[in-house]
């Protein structure tokens, strides 16, 4: 662990950004720039000059990256990939949570090895979060859908809460679909036929 | 028969067509591989997901897939490339101000590229008299036939593309932003880019690639060497089903078909028409509508375009010792050029002969002596002077 780091994290996500500096400054590197804005990429970053540089997959921007493995005149100070022919591991898992490392040429990879976990945690951490939001927001709105067509079979059957729940459910077991697409089905219907 | 399951990563430009097309038009499935295609962001991901064995194969820069097998700019991961899915189709646009200023300094035609070159060292020298600063480009990818097309063009003018003017890597989708917002002067990038620039008025295409180089090895179907010989047969039907679906992009009669396929959002996700046009080779040049036409644009299967050249290769690894990527030894070349498999090619397409099209040099550079894939040292000796001095 290693403190006098400087971190920088290119994502254009800022709600994904900031879950991982957070977890950054907690370990205790005090170091840790958010770079948001991609437009002259390689300039904002020379003028940070960091040691490691963290980019989210989803970034087209992955590639300016690429450049800085060169060697010619813009490129002020080499960088590797964190990984190398013996980390497939640490690959795969950098991947697979979306995220990838850079770190300046020559720094030991001992030194960031816990930055890139944290890393990998965090980016995993986040996708979870993510998908969890999804399916409460699809749940919530599946939800909303289902009421509006009960209140339709009510009004026009003249029957009650629960009973109009059953017609639901046994319609889309009977064709094999969910409520929710039944109750759309029927909304749509009932507009049609207004 | 059970489907074969495959994962195809893409970058959602023209050359892609074939992968493409051999999904979405069902040649696939008929061969009974079930194909799942992944669109991607960047080179570097789908370079990494192809190593690690997310994807089992990948459309991918072609010089990118020598880089791998040799293990320069990122882990060595030996692959093969079986097929070639495009030759050409990459274009140098420019600034309109950089166009006049060309324009100004040329002693001839702009559309000559002997003539641009020329006129582009004129330009750079007059801007290092005034204190100017320096020209940006962007090109694709350092390990991309873009930078070696640019680069070529700029030195045989005489400008050094590392010390004469700024020569940045920028992700195809934001080459445009950044030349209408004057962050780049010029760039170098594949279709449907440069008529995309073009289109908006903010760009003029200067040259297409092929008038840079006739016939250049662009972007080929990469596979790891080790699951080319796992999954030989799923390989095989995958390249006939390649060639397939490349010779139905060139049946004149499905333009209309392959245009709108192509177009969907979750492919190359561009209009209709800005795909025929680059199919047929027929790009507006400037707003004006200035149009200019080459059969040889882009070459997707058509006159052996799909087979992968052995001296393709070679010259790929002689375009990065030029620009010191790579170092040139015996064991590298060997390397470079086992990555490009004909064999295989010719095996699943029942094609034997090797073909006859193209320049003798198989390259066919607008300036300069032949490539000579036997003498690599003594060929890039001779260009080192400026072969049009200002």
């Amino acid at each position: 662990m290693d403190p006098a780091l400087k971190i920088v994290i290119v994502d254009e996500n800022p709600l994904r950004a900031a879950i991982l500096a957070d977890g950054l400054l907690d370990a205790g590197y005090i170091h840790v720039t958010r770079i948001e804005e991609t437009a002259n990429l390689l300039v904002r970053i020379y003028t940070l000059d960091p040691d490691v540089i963290l980019i989210d997959l989803e970034n087209p921007s992955r590639d300016v990256l690429a450049q800085m493995f060169q060697v010619s005149r813009v490129v002020k100070r080499p960088i590797a990939m964190f990984v190398d022919q013996s980390d497939a591991v640490a690959i795969e898992a950098a991947v697979d949570a979306g995220v990838s490392a850079y770190i300046v040429d020559g720094l030991k990879k001992e030194r960031i090895k816990n930055i890139l976990d944290l890393c990998i945690s965090r980016f995993n951490a986040f996708a979870r979060l993510t998908d969890e939001l999804e399916r409460a927001q699809t749940a919530l709105s599946e939800r909303k859908v289902i009421d509006r067509a009960k209140g339709i079979l009510m009004k026009m059957k003249s029957i009650g809460e629960a009973d109009a729940y059953a017609m639901l459910r046994k319609t889309a077991m009977k064709e094999n679909r969910k409520i929710a697409e039944v109750a759309q089905a029927l909304i749509t219907a009932a507009e049609l036929l207004k | 028969m059970k489907a074969d399951s495959l994962r195809i990563g893409f970058i959602p430009l023209i050359d892609a067509a074939a992968l493409l097309i051999a999904v979405d038009k069902g040649f696939a499935a008929t061969e009974g591989l079930a194909i799942d295609l992944v669109r991607e962001v960047s080179w570097s991901n789908v370079r990494d997901k192809l190593n690690i064995g997310l994807f089992d194969a990948a459309h991918l820069l072609a010089p990118l897939a020598i880089a791998s097998s040799l293990g320069i700019g990122h882990v060595k991961m030996a692959l093969l490339a079986p097929f070639m899915l495009g030759l050409n189709g990459n274009a140098i646009t420019v600034s309109p101000g950089l166009y006049d200023a060309l324009a100004s300094a040329a002693d001839g035609k702009l559309d000559d590229p002997k003539v641009s070159a020329r006129a582009l060292a004129r330009v750079v020298a007059g801007r290092r008299r005034t204190g100017a600063e320096p020209l940006t480009f962007g090109m694709t990818f350092p390990f991309s036939t873009h930078n070696y097309q640019i680069r070529f063009w700029m030195a045989a003018g005489g400008v050094d593309p590392d010390e004469d003017v700024q020569l940045v890597v920028l992700p195809p989708a934001y080459m445009v932003d950044s030349l209408s917002s004057h962050q780049v002067d010029g760039f170098c990038v594949g279709a449907p880019w440069n008529s995309i620039a073009v289109q908006l008025g903010i760009g003029r295409i200067l040259h297409f690639g092929c008038e840079i180089f006739a016939r250049a090895p662009e972007k080929v179907l990469a596979v790891r060497a080790a699951w080319a010989a796992n999954r030989a047969d799923a390989l095989e039907r995958l390249l006939s089903v390649l060639g397939r679906a490349a010779a139905f992009i060139n049946d004149p009669a499905q333009v209309d078909e392959v245009a709108t396929l192509l177009a969907a959002p979750n492919r190359v996700g561009v209009a209709p028409e800005i795909i025929r046009r680059t199919l047929k080779g027929v790009l507006r040049t400037a707003a004006d509508g200035t149009s200019r036409s080459h059969s040889d644009y882009i070459l997707i299967g058509r006159g052996s375009a799909g087979r992968p050249e052995p001296v393709h290769a070679t010259w790929l690894y002689a375009q990065m010792i030029r620009w010191r990527q790579a170092r040139l030894s015996s064991d590298l070349l060997a390397a470079a050029d086992a990555c490009f498999r004909p064999d295989l090619y010719e095996s699943a397409a029942g094609e034997t002969t090797k073909s006859p099209f193209g320049p003798s040099d198989g390259i066919g550079a607008f300036v300069g002596p032949p490539f000579d894939a036997n003498d690599i040292a003594s060929h890039l000796a001779a260009l080192k002077v400026p072969l049009y001095p200002r």
